[in-house]
């Protein structure tokens, strides 16, 4: 027994910032002071709160420490975890108040969340089987094998409600039921972990801080439909995801919670990493399982839809890592309590990442119908320098962007799509004033012709002359006309494109022009950049009152736009000026402006 | 401008290419074996040179166009000899919103490459990736394995000076 748990974040936003030096120097400091068999360091999952990291909890006191330095260790050591008395100011200021320390589920950032996907990230040791099973881990699929019969788990899955938190939503029991339908001497039971989206990290938080979960979920599926084989497909971008999965993976192996005759049962299931290579298309289902074959990643027509044929022809199911991560729970306490949270058509809750300009950017999980304002304001913290909230992007690259006007909106998959944006996987992008619409949308046009793989013309096609008329409005050389073309533009490739890919990918474009549209006249008809992005749209100009003639202007500008003599105002030559604002960052009084 | 991806030849050891026959011989009867044995091969040579495809081509069965379509499809693959230091600025949504354009820009003419290109002496190459998942701490990018967050567009020559020794 240990008198005392340090739990350090041992996630990737927290291990960026150098959390395992930290419990390098945590262990060492400990061993010094004699305590290695009173204080135990335990290396979780993500905390959520990745904007304050490194981060440090320690138990029975439940103290958070943020911001951890290697230098502040040695006074935690010696005061805290030695004499027992806290050092306040290294705590998380949230928590401190005057009367003492509160617990962190009252700080704004925590309060109104409700954890359910991520119930077990940064509380246990994701590289120990035996923390998880200390938390029900393995009871579900103990349940699902010794008590209900495979036909009975896909009701309750069905009755809970549960939805895909992949991107489309559809609905999770169906999706098993339509493949246990399907007779085949093989099934397989696939995990999409190939979080592509940009700005969204819930799988990997997940994978990296409760791997068992997914363990438990796919093999409660494999069970379900009659499958004996899984395979996660994961990222190669997330070594220390791939790294604890392995080692769940081996270690529920050694327990015999996976291979032959599971809990004495005469079900048998095993499963296997395969990773991705980059390739955003490969989310994609048929996508995803061809590339899981060996091949290119492309995505072929459907039907047949894959609980016909799916892997290697054979009838398969595959959901992602975050909708897999409810499975156990929704066993355990039972589809009525799951579909007790959330709105009428959207059970359960969601797990956003927070990010962008926005104070507490880091992992949210929220209940279905938590309106925008709660998420950004309350639990976000607002936008960061006073300034000003301009939108929220939802769903990625197949999503759009949320104005003001909508921010009372409450959060589910319909109430998303009914204003032109998705769900997607849950990344939640806060802009504010200083963001330019325009350039936001030809942002992730350009990352869509990059991923698009180039096998139907409307998408490979389509996209790219969508950008080169979003570069042309940037530039300031497009007319109205370009606007009405890229808005038809828009239409066929959504309907006509082979898969979700194309089908979405005008949604930032459509979205910004509907609720952003005089941005767009701004930069067609006035030749103006609004937010003074679009740098082919701004002009540099040298205030005379605020110039004192230091020179300093003139000696950093790479093209020698600016003249002007020792103490006397200077001036931008426009016509050779290449608008790289390095005069703007150098100058003292702030004389230089961008218009 | 010049061509200036390095045109390296190709200079394998006997070591690595009795390791990449061990992966082979490995994976041989498993299905969907191409994209595990790409990747064990790049950890071995650092990139796919066309001799190493032809080896997995052999060794695997496999058509070389095949091999071919494959490795050109992921952005994860690279046909090209990298930097010493590998500079990979993240431009998934949250850095990009965050100022990671002006980075990677500023990387761009600081090494006078662009990106997917190596400089001449071989120290640097220069990508831009996609999410990283460590958006808390965005603008990020990655030298090899070490990441830095927070960034500015003024930290560019600070970083660079210190592989620069």
């Amino acid at each position: 027994m240990y008198r005392s748990h340090v739990l350090v974040c041992g996630g990737t936003g927290c291990t960026s910032s150098g959390s395992e030096q930290i419990i390098n120097v945590l262990e060492q400091e400990i061993a010094s002071q004699g305590l290695e068999k009173e204080v135990k360091v335990i290396k979780t999952g993500c905390f959520g709160l990745c904007a304050l990291g490194p981060i440090m909890i320690v138990y029975p006191e439940g103290s958070f420490y943020s911001m951890v330095k290697t230098d502040d260790i040695p006074e935690i050591v010696s005061e805290h975890l030695l004499k027992g008395r806290i050092v306040s100011r290294l705590l998380y200021s949230e928590t401190v108040t005057e009367d003492g320390v509160k617990s962190l589920n009252e700080t704004n950032f925590y309060k109104k969340q409700l954890r359910v996907a991520l119930r077990n990230c940064g509380v246990i040791n994701p590289e120990d089987i035996d923390e998880y099973i200390a938390y029900d881990g393995y009871e579900a699929l103990g349940k699902c094998l010794t008590e209900y019969a495979p036909e009975e788990v896909i009701s309750i899955i069905k009755d809970s409600g549960l939805r895909g938190r992949g991107g489309g939503g559809f609905p999770t029991g169906i999706k098993w039921s339509l493949a246990r339908a399907n007779d085949a001497d093989q099934k397989y039971v696939c995990c999409n972990a190939d979080e592509g989206d940009p700005g969204a990290f819930m799988d990997r938080s997940v994978l990296e801080g409760d791997p068992h979960v997914l363990i438990e979920a796919m093999a409660i599926a494999g069970y379900a439909i009659g499958a004996s084989q899984g395979y996660v497909y994961v990222r190669a971008e997330y070594p220390i995801a791939v790294k604890r999965l392995q080692i769940a993976i081996d270690q529920a192996r050694e327990y015999g919670l996976l291979g032959n005759n599971i809990f004495g049962s005469d079900f048998s299931f095993d499963m296997e990493l395969r990773l991705g290579a980059g390739a955003f298309v490969c989310g994609e289902e048929t996508a995803l399982m061809t590339s899981i074959e060996g091949h290119r990643g492309e995505p072929r027509p459907r039907p047949p839809f894959p609980a016909q044929k799916g892997l290697w022809g054979k009838p398969t199911i595959l959901n992602n890592v975050e909708t897999y991560s409810n499975i156990p729970q929704i066993i355990l306490k039972g589809a009525d309590w799951f579909a007790s949270m959330g709105t009428e058509k959207s059970k359960g809750t969601k797990v956003f990442a927070l990010g962008g300009k926005i104070n507490n950017t880091g992992l949210v999980e929220v209940p279905m119908g938590t309106t925008l304002r709660e998420v950004v304001d309350e639990i976000g913290g607002g936008i960061p320098n006073g300034k000003r909230f301009k939108a929220a992007q939802t769903g990625g690259p197949s999503g759009g962007c949320i104005p003001e006007s909508h921010f009372d909106i409450p959060i589910d998959y319909d109430n998303l799509i009914s204003i032109g944006s998705m769900m997607g996987s849950g990344g939640l992008i806060v802009m504010d004033e200083d963001t330019c619409m325009v350039d936001i949308a030809k942002f992730f046009l350009e990352f869509t012709v990059d991923e698009s793989c180039g096998k139907c013309v409307p998408c490979r096609v389509g996209t790219k002359r969508m950008l080169e008329i979003l570069t042309k409005i940037t530039h300031g050389t497009a007319s109205l006309d370009d606007l009405d073309k890229l808005e038809e533009l828009c239409y066929h490739i959504k309907s006509n494109s082979l898969c979700g890919l194309g089908q979405t990918a005008p949604n930032p474009v459509l979205s910004t022009l509907h609720f952003f549209k005089d941005e767009y006249m701004a930069h067609v008809v006035d030749k103006k950049c609004p937010s003074g992005v679009c740098k082919s749209l701004l002009s540099f100009e040298i205030i005379d009152d605020k110039c004192k003639g230091c020179t300093l202007c003139a000696r950093v500008c790479p093209v020698n736009a600016i003249s002007g003599e020792v103490k006397k105002t200077h001036v931008i030559d426009k016509s050779k000026c290449i608008k790289c604002g390095a005069c703007m960052e150098k100058c003292r009084f702030d004389a230089i402006v961008k218009k | 401008m010049a061509n200036k991806k390095c045109a390296i030849a190709f200079s394998g050891t006997q070591e690595q290419e009795q390791e990449l026959m061990e992966v082979i011989s490995s994976y041989k009867e498993e299905k969907g074996a191409l994209m595990p044995v790409l990747q064990k091969a790049q950890e071995i040579y650092g990139y796919l040179p066309v001799e190493v495809l032809q080896m997995i081509s052999t060794g695997l069965d496999i058509s070389m166009a095949e091999i071919y379509g494959v490795a050109t499809f992921y952005s994860q693959f690279s046909l090209n000899p990298k930097g010493k230091y590998k500079i990979s600025v993240c431009l998934g949504t949250a850095c990009y919103v965050k100022g990671a354009g002006d980075i990677f820009d500023k990387f761009a003419e600081k090494l006078d490459i662009k990106g997917g290109e190596c400089t001449p002496d071989g120290k640097f190459s220069l990508d831009a990736c996609r999410c990283i998942g460590a958006c808390g701490l965005a603008p990020v990018l990655t030298v090899n394995d070490e990441v830095y967050g927070r960034l500015s567009a003024d930290d560019v020559d600070d970083i660079l000076a210190k592989y620069s020794e």
